[in-house]
């Protein structure tokens, strides 16, 4: 297996593209080292991508956010002002592993793991952020809901890759949040996740919302009828019962070793209603 | 190349070795350059027993190649302690009973400090999250948590 | 005869540090997979990817030509086990089938890991799949496809398939006629599934092996002289001539008592001449090693209306693994023992499926049958409206009283620990919504066995202590306190090593709750032996008769005032042995009967999420009875410990099998062990109630901690839900499932 740590995007999608055989991004190495010393993959190549700036930063602008693909999880949470804008982002990052894996992991390498209960993403797909993905004819932008195309897939091309993520403008009172359920209180793969990105107007009326859902099919799925129980709502016990009902409905889990389908059904949307909750007493709060 | 020279810095030291791409930096510490007080329990970062910080960051060594390394710095269990000086945390961990077979025990100390210089004064529910990446089998983490506990109180005492 | 003499204590109950901790914490102590040999290869197993499948042939001849592989061996390279030990050796290398998902079929020895890794890819094994079974009710009905034709034993009772192979039967009085005289009869089922003993260090050894039979093995064990017989036994090797070192051990909890990858190793090293080390992944661990049963149980318990249990009757299917074991034995005896009942009967049934062979887990077989047992009481409580302490006093076991299994109780602390529950400000606490608070009572034996210690004094005064029981949780500070306890002497002065199997005679391993009473009664023993020496050695020189040499504060005096003698210290005896006769030492060598039982009481408050059956434990208080407290922290670490095992298998910890018979969870990730996060302090209360079986009075502790959790935690959610729940674990989904269904 060749290793390269390139210094720009460029040359790491040149490497991609030239390598005949298995080639892999190493981001944080979270997933990819545990497959690596499982045997479930044998690279003939490793582009590690820690040393290209552009996916190493923050960036702070007036038209939001851009998080490089480099960074670890540790450092979103570090940041105080994207806490304080995306605090549903960031913990849904935050949940992910121990410690010591927040050290290392990245939404990137998250993201294109592709697993259906991986929990940044439910945030991530309803805070409307896309990927900035690079290839070898240039840049495009991805909706993050686009990149996963079932378990273990994404819609990447094989000398493509992720360099950082644009988040929009953040307005005034928005907030998300993200909620999962686990067995125990740290330690597990989400039974069910929830993401809700949500804005109230000055009468405390939701403008906006997104209602991602997550682990309760083969990637995760917007809800927009749990967003339509919000958009016009005063957020009160009624929507976020709606937006309970909307979210179980539309699951479709399977029964595996986390949990049976009957209960992943129910539970996301007891979930969803919670992370709504949050998210609305954050927004609330986001004058 | 399958494998690839490395310069680095392990407690302070430089320290090049040249290992395979695919080696992690557990195998490395433990296999080549003999540093056994590193354990492995998993192989998966499930168990937190291979905790060592790179560039003052807590990672699992296992999830780690050898190879990212380069131009890093490595602390791992043997730098802990001042020659024969233990530090606080150890000489709290051995005053409180904090281990039992001690296999966990590497792991819970790196994890440890790392918390107590981020957060002098942490309260139990974060040092329970913050260490929650560790398992431990024995103790039932009791003993674990006030040794951390009483170590940041100690220290902060000292520091005043 | 009681061993027992009340006295003042001055180094027992101290909070002394361990002798072993400054190794253990700055990374210098040495565990199984820390050494190196020169020349060494490195070991790794082939493993069976079905449940259940006749070995049609195995080709290593890819494997054999890879550069770099030394050895590749299999069942083949085995000779025919010794007598008793067939199973032993099958479960190391399977023979003709493999009788489970990870069982072993092949391994090599090779220069590098990785090349061991790529030769097993190029082993080619044919299999010929056969019917599985891994569920213990579905082993047990007639039609089941059968793990081991003829293993049934002759008591087995009709009507069962043949995976039931053992049946055992415990009690005394007239149950029906309890039943008959009862108020409320409970009568229930209850599930648990199988844990694993989860230490977090892997199996790990070094092994040599000579064509002549000479070898050495360095090894994590509980117990190097079982490791050395039944690899021994399994490879036809003379016991003298293997000579086992017992490494540092990262965690056993049982599971480290017998060979899993020793043998293999030894026999990988015989065939390339070289070192051979092998150390497990955790997925190997979890899918080859340990675990616990997994069991089906029916419970039948008459109460009248003053809490008194009138009969009790228990049938414990015991799910063993795909081997024959007895582990239904050790529920069936311990289910009801903290009770004086007129009527109990019980019943242990053993049954063999598509699984790994069980090992011991921490007073292997209680707990189960104790969850039941205990959850039965929770139950009659509540449905005649009594108090679950109240009832537990009424019926508790005392000195005398003839116990569930048999055998008359001599002194012992339950009652001390029941009336200690009340004393707690957790009994007495306020619970808030959704909260519950569960009591159980638990039981062990406790055991005793062949113990070898050997005790030296040195010219200096100093002590040593050499023994060969491996130290899992601070045993060798326990011996040397009890040493120094003996002479008189500071723990200092003290130095206790655990030795290899050249250097001592036999000892049963670190289990049965047995090295610090047992351990350290040999060392008592072996102390009094040297202090007899030394006093002939005085009287001699003093021209006093012995019994004029008396001890007395770490001092030979001399009884005889007219003599003028000044009392002598160890550090002027240790002086001049020379000149007294020579080296002063002994050596103590029994079975060390009079292992009191230990008695637990446990309080646990659990808070169920309504909406989704999320249980967190909120606070917890495990009491005991540890008779006399060497070292209170490590009485206090075993009962917090061995609390939050049980809370594990009560809550999370589940042994996942597929349709296809394979094991679903085989990493910590899925294998969810508690983590620091999910648990409170857990706070401990000890009760003193005397061993008399022990000079010191001490009883062991280690094993009845894990006791009563599964009923505590059981009884606190059941209470917090008002839905009895019968199925361990109490996974959330099993929880939801259960407030919706009541």
């Amino acid at each position: 297996m060749q290793y390269l740590a390139p210094k720009t995007c460029a040359e790491a999608v040149a490497a991609l593209a030239a390598c005949d055989g298995d080639a892999r991004l190493l981001a944080g190495g979270t997933d990819l080292l545990v497959r690596l010393q499982a045997d479930m993959i044998e690279p003939d190549l490793l582009v590690d991508i820690k040393h290209i700036d552009t996916c190493q930063s923050i960036e702070e602008g007036p038209d939001g956010f851009v998080i490089g693909a480099a960074v670890a999880s540790a450092e979103l949470g570090e940041h105080a002002s994207l806490t304080q804008a995306w605090p549903g982002v960031v913990e849904g990052m935050g949940l992910v592993g121990s410690t010591q894996v927040q050290g290392r992991a990245t939404l990137t390498g998250n993201l294109c793991n592709a697993s259906p209960a991986a929990d940044s993403v439910p945030a991530l797909v309803a805070s409307g952020a896309v990927a900035n993905v690079i290839g070898p004819h240039g840049k495009r932008q991805v909706d993050i809901i686009d990149i996963p195309t079932g378990p273990g897939r994404t819609s990447l091309a094989k000398d493509e890759m992720i360099e950082s993520f644009s988040f929009p403008a953040r307005g005034p009172r928005s907030a998300d949040a993200y909620l999962r359920f686990i067995p125990r209180t740290e330690m597990d793969i989400a039974v069910v996740g929830v993401g809700v990105n949500l804005s109230l107007d000055e009468n405390g009326t939701c403008t906006d919302a997104r209602v991602a859902i997550g682990a309760v099919g083969p990637t995760v799925m917007l809800v927009p009828a749990a967003a339509q129980a919000l958009i016009g709502s005063q957020v009160d016990a009624a929507a976020l019962q709606a937006v309970q009902t909307a979210c179980s409905d539309a699951a479709s889990p399977i029964s595996d070793k986390r949990g049976t389908a009957e209960f992943r059904k129910h539970t996301v949307g007891v979930i969803a209603r919670r992370a709504a909750a949050i998210a609305h007493q954050r927004a609330q709060a986001a004058e | 190349m399958s494998s690839t020279h490395v310069s680095t810095k392990i407690n302070g030291q430089a320290v090049e070795y040249v290992c395979p791409n695919d080696a992690s930096l557990l195998e490395v510490l433990r296999d080549q350059l003999g540093m056994t007080g590193t354990k492995e329990g998993c192989g998966s970062g499930d168990c937190g027993a291979c905790s060592v910080t790179v560039d003052g960051r807590l990672v699992c060594s296992c999830l780690v190649l050898g190879v990212e390394a380069q131009g890093r710095a490595v602390e791992t269990i043997e730098g802990m302690a001042n020659k024969n000086q233990l530090h606080k945390l150890q000489e709290k961990f051995l005053e409180k009973a904090a281990l039992q077979c001690g296999i966990c025990t590497p792991g819970v100390l790196i994890a440890a400090r790392s918390l107590l210089e981020k957060n002098p004064d942490p309260t139990e529910q974060e040092v329970r999250y913050w260490i929650a990446g560790n398992l431990c089998r024995c103790t039932g983490y009791d003993k674990i948590v006030r040794a951390i506990l009483e170590s940041a109180k100690e220290l902060r005492e000292e520091a005043a | 005869m009681s061993e027992y003499q009340a006295r003042e204590f001055k180094v027992l109950g101290q909070r002394l540090k361990r002798p072993d901790g400054f190794d253990k914490v700055t990374g210098r102590a040495r565990y199984g997979a820390d050494v190196e040999a020169a020349g060494m290869l490195h070991g790794r197993i082939l493993r069976s990817p079905h449940a259940h499948a006749r070995i049609v042939s195995i080709d290593t001849s890819a494997a054999e030509a890879l550069n770099g592989v030394k050895a590749v061996i299999t069942r083949a390279d085995f000779p025919q086990a010794a007598k008793g030990y067939e199973d032993i050796q099958d479960n190391c290398m399977a023979g003709e089938r493999a009788l489970y998902d990870g069982h072993a079929v092949a391994a090599v020895a090779a220069t590098s890991k990785r090349i061991a890794k790529q030769a097993l890819k190029l082993i080619k094994v044919e299999y010929e799949v056969l019917p599985h079974v891994t569920g213990v009710e579905q082993a047990i009905a007639p039609g089941a496809p059968i793990v081991q034709p003829g293993k049934v034993s002759k008591r087995v009772p009709e009507g069962f398939s043949d995976n039931v192979v053992r049946y055992t039967s415990f009690g005394h009085g007239d149950v029906e006629a309890g039943f008959a005289k009862a108020d409320a009869v409970i009568e229930r089922e209850y599930r648990t599934e199988a844990s694993h003993q989860g230490y977090i260090e892997p199996h790990a050894c070094l092994a040599t092996l000579d064509e002549d039979g000479r070898g050495d093995l360095w090894v994590c064990t509980q117990g190097h002289y079982f490791i050395r017989d039944m690899s021994c036994a399994v490879l036809g090797l003379e016991s003298a001539n293997l000579r086992v070192t017992a490494s540092e051990i990262g965690g056993g909890f049982g599971g480290k008592t017998t060979v899993f990858v020793e043998p293999v190793a030894l026999a990988l090293a015989k065939k390339s001449g070289h070192a051979v080390k092998l150390v497990m992944t955790r997925e190997e661990v979890l899918r080859a090693t340990g675990p616990t049963v997994s069991t089906y149980m029916q419970v039948k318990l008459g109460l009248n209306k003053d809490g008194i249990i009138t009969a009790a009757y228990a049938r414990l299917f015991y799910q063993a693994g795909a081997y024959k074991q007895g582990t239904a034995d050790f529920g069936a005896m311990p289910a009801f023992a903290p009770y004086e009942l007129e009527n109990v009967h019980t019943e242990g049934l053993d049954v063999i499926t598509n699984r790994p062979r069980t090992a011991s887990y921490r007073a292997p077989g209680a707990p189960t049958a104790c969850y039941a047992a205990e959850s039965a009481i929770d139950e009659a409580c509540l449905e005649l409206g009594l108090d679950p302490l109240e009832v537990r006093l009424k019926n508790a076991a005392k000195e005398g009283t003839k116990s569930s299994y048999g055998p008359t109780y001599q002194d012992h602390g339950l009652i001390q620990c029941l009336e200690a529950v009340k004393d707690t400000e957790h009994w007495n606490a306020p619970l808030a919504a959704n909260q519950g608070r569960g009591l159980a009572a638990g039981f062990w034996f406790n055991f005793g066995g062949e113990t070898s210690v050997s005790v030296f004094l040195n010219t200096d005064g100093s002590v040593t202590v050499t023994e060969a029981n491996p130290d899992i949780g601070g045993s060798r500070a326990s011996i040397s306190m009890m040493v120094a306890e003996e002479f008189g002497i500071n723990y200092e002065q003290v130095r206790t090593t655990v030795t290899d199997t050249g250097s001592m005679g036999q000892n049963e391993p670190t289990h049965g709750s047995r090295v610090t009473f047992a351990v350290g009664m040999a060392a008592i023993k072996a102390s009094r032996e040297i202090k007899a020496d030394i006093q002939q050695r005085l009287a001699k020189m003093w021209d006093v008769s012995a019994d004029q040499v008396i001890w007395q504060d770490g001092k030979a005096h001399c009884t005889d005032n007219s003599k003028g003698i000044e009392p002598m210290s160890l550090p002027e005896i240790g002086a001049i042995a020379n000149n007294t006769g020579g080296p002063i030492g002994a050596h103590h060598g029994a079975n060390m009967e009079g292992a009191g039982v230990a008695f637990g009481v446990h309080i646990c408050d659990t808070e169920v999420d309504p909406e989704t059956g999320f249980v967190s434990v909120k606070r917890y208080t495990a009491i005991q009875d540890a008779g006399k407290m060497i070292q209170p922290d490590y009485v206090e670490g075993q009962l917090q410990g061995g609390a939050v095992q049980g809370i594990g298998w009560a809550l999370n910890e589940e042994y996942v099998y597929g349709d296809d018979g394979r094991l679903q969870n085989p990493g910590f990730l899925d294998y969810r062990i508690p983590v620091a996060s999910d648990m409170p302090m857990i706070d401990t209360v000890i009760v003193e109630v005397p061993n008399p079986g022990h000079p010191f009075g001490v009883r062991g502790v280690g094993e009845t901690p894990i006791v009563p959790p599964l009923a505590a935690v059981g009884n606190a959610v059941s209470r917090a839900t008002n839905v009895r729940l019968r199925h361990l674990p109490m996974s959330p989904p099993r929880v939801l499932a259960a407030i919706q269904s009541a």
